[in-house]
């Protein structure tokens, strides 16, 4: 009430608000200006794995201007691609995101609609505890793990060390948690009368799940497998530590690995095989940016 | 119980004749159809039923819940509960894991003055590393959320490449740029005059590097989760401030921060678990070097049980990790149930 009297009988009134939209003007000014600087800072390194790439080694070791290609060159790319072994591991990498993706997928649909839905016997500590399981990192598990590995492979004699295929059994316990929880939070929000429409005309659950929840929560369900496959596509621990063949290695630990051959670095190759391993996530992001970003904040946001 | 009592009708309806029949009355009269089927299926469910049958317990509510459940629990409880408990098993023993030594090497580890560090690089690291990211992502969250419409995406679009890299690949590309010969940093410092920076190789610039190569990968997060929180706060109580005549500061004091609270202390401990539990940037960028004077948990842990082949001893310095994860995991939780209790 205060404010509005003040404004009635203040004479300025007109200067004042043309010293607000001069305001914005002026805001609008600095934000462009801050976010170029921080957009360099941002996207600086990719923008220097590209350059590099397209430079021979030559070119490298002359030490001429780094942020600029005189040759351009795509001899890097070339030998890459053409290398068995970077195909290689360019094949265990799909392999090993598209199936774990699958099986995420298995697992934490089912899982997320049984509980977002049918409130069970222990359903809230399953819930949370999912959550939990959520914040466990990598970094805690992966020396039992090893040491379970070996421990199974000794009593059964499955070789499970240094095999790409362990990884599929490892991975989905970094993705279903994550998956699960924004499952369920997807599903949570989908209207109760229209299950229940469902049952009533004689649905089973397996039929609500494929006809009303997975159509109804697919923008979750894309944001999920997303997610599965960044992650299983980025994972660095727990291939490094498990797989140590070069015939065996998934993508970042290949590149890591073998590409550095002892204090010789080969920049030019390094760099180009860095921005081969990004470009599926990339590609992906660019074109779905918007369910990436749902899958982010729903994983924090949704409660 | 919220649930409608039509919610909790078994689906497979046949076991479960009084439930259909509830039904019928709640249906609009022109699925007359559907419901003489559903009648006549009922009634052959009935007479096949017997007391105990395991059709019966199969269409049971919460034996369906378990199956749909049962793979999640299996894989949380094998691959993730499991291991985590045998972890602790084997830190109490020696290191050909014959001998049980109950706390022998967490006495061990207390004597070495790497440990020490490791506990204080750990600590310096995750705390500096999720202070910048978080400013740095309020920051540029409203610089974008000043950018009108259309741009506004691209912008995002933009900033939030960093999180999209695998950081595996770009921690290579922020190793190529700190490469002690051919740095392009180094290059760029020299047009102005300035010495070249040993980044790697020094101890305070190693910090320096691994920190911020964590920022640069993190900040997006920030950022993505700031700008949906402003996106949120109703454009009412910016007008109101302005009316109140509030300069932009005191927006932020006095309406931005205390509507993204929530959001802001979520999203800082989420990130503090993770950078915590740091492991690729410091193991591709220094490895723990030079002089371990990078390590954190996780690279200390990978040197000392896979490399150094101690694996219990790696147990029990992965172990150090729980008690701060666990207090960011109960303010998380305490969080998360508040926000849900709200809702």
């Amino acid at each position: 009430m205060s404010t509005l009297t003040i404004d009635k009988a203040g004479p300025t009134r007109k200067v004042k608000y043309g010293s607000m939209s001069r305001d914005r003007a002026w805001a609008l000014r600095w934000s462009y200006f801050f976010l170029v600087l921080f957009a360099i800072f941002f996207l600086t390194p990719p923008l220097y794995m590209l350059i590099t790439s397209l430079k021979s080694s030559a070119e490298i070791s002359a030490a001429t201007n780094p942020w600029w290609v005189f040759h351009p060159t795509l001899s890097n790319y070339v030998e890459l691609l053409t290398s068995n072994q970077f195909l290689r591991f360019f094949w265990n990498s799909s392999i090993v995101a598209i199936v774990v993706v699958v099986i995420t997928m298995l697992i934490s649909i089912p899982a997320a609609f049984a509980l977002a839905r049918m409130k069970f016997w222990g359903s809230a500590t399953l819930a949370t505890g999912v959550f939990l399981t959520y914040l466990i990192p990598d970094s805690l598990l992966f020396i039992p793990l090893f040491k379970m590995l070996a421990v199974i492979q000794d009593v059964t004699g499955i070789t499970l060390l240094n095999r790409w295929y362990v990884l599929l059994f490892i991975y989905p316990t970094l993705t279903v948690p994550f998956c699960t929880w924004i499952m369920i939070g997807y599903f949570a929000s989908i209207p109760k009368e229209l299950d229940e429409a469902a049952l009533i005309d004689g649905a089973s659950w397996l039929q609500t799940l494929t006809r009303i929840f997975i159509p109804v929560a697919l923008p979750g369900l894309i944001a999920a497998t997303i997610f599965a496959f960044t992650v299983s596509w980025a994972q660095f621990l727990y291939p490094l530590v498990f797989t140590t063949s070069v015939d065996q290695l998934v993508l970042p630990v290949g590149i890591t690995t073998t590409l550095i051959k002892g204090d010789v670095f080969n920049w030019g190759q390094i760099m180009t095989g860095a921005l081969l391993g990004a470009a599926p996530p990339l590609i992906i992001y660019a074109f779905l940016m918007d369910y990436y970003i749902a899958g982010l904040t729903a994983g924090a946001t949704k409660g | 119980m919220r649930e409608p009592p039509g919610a909790r009708a078994a689906p497979i309806a046949g076991s479960r004749p009084n439930w259909a029949g509830f039904a019928i009355p709640l249906q609009e009269s022109d699925t007359m159809a559907d419901v003489v089927v559903e009648q006549g299926h009922t009634v052959s469910a009935a007479r096949a039923r017997k007391p105990t049958s395991l059709r019966n317990i199969l269409g049971r509510k919460s034996t369906v819940a378990f199956m749909l459940t049962l793979p999640l629990i299996l894989l949380v409880g094998l691959l993730v509960l499991y291991p985590a408990l045998y972890s602790v098993h084997l830190a109490t023993l020696n290191k050909s894991m014959q001998k049980f030594v109950a706390l022998g090497n967490f006495q061990f580890l207390f004597k070495r003055d790497t440990f020490w560090m490791v506990v204080k690089q750990s600590c310096i690291f995750a705390l500096t590393a999720v202070f910048f990211k978080a400013l740095i992502g309020f920051i540029v969250a409203h610089f974008v959320h000043n950018i009108p419409g259309k741009k506004q995406r691209k912008w995002r679009g933009m900033l939030l490449v960093p999180w999209v890299i695998p950081p595996a690949m770009s921690t290579l590309a922020w190793l190529w740029l700190f490469d002690p010969s051919y740095s392009a940093f180094n290059y760029t410092l020299s047009l102005f005059g300035i010495g070249p920076v040993n980044w790697l190789g020094d101890t305070f610039w190693a910090r320096f590097s691994v920190i911020l190569v964590n920022v640069w990968y993190g900040a997006p997060f920030f950022l993505i989760m700031y700008l949906a929180a402003l996106k949120s706060v109703p454009d009412q109580l910016y007008e109101a401030a302005a009316i109140d005549g509030a300069n932009w500061w005191q927006k932020i004091w006095y309406v931005t921060l205390p509507m993204m609270r929530n959001i802001i202390a979520i999203t800082a401990l989420f990130s503090l678990i993770v950078t915590f539990a740091n492991f690729d940037i410091v193991r591709i960028l220094t490895s723990g070097g030079p002089l371990d004077k990078t390590h954190l948990f996780a690279t200390w842990a990978f040197k000392v049980g896979i490399e150094g082949s101690d694996i219990p001893l790696g147990a029990s310095v992965s172990l150090f990790m729980v008690p701060i994860l666990a207090i960011a995991a109960i303010f998380i939780l305490r969080d998360v149930s508040k926000r849900g209790n709200e809702a």
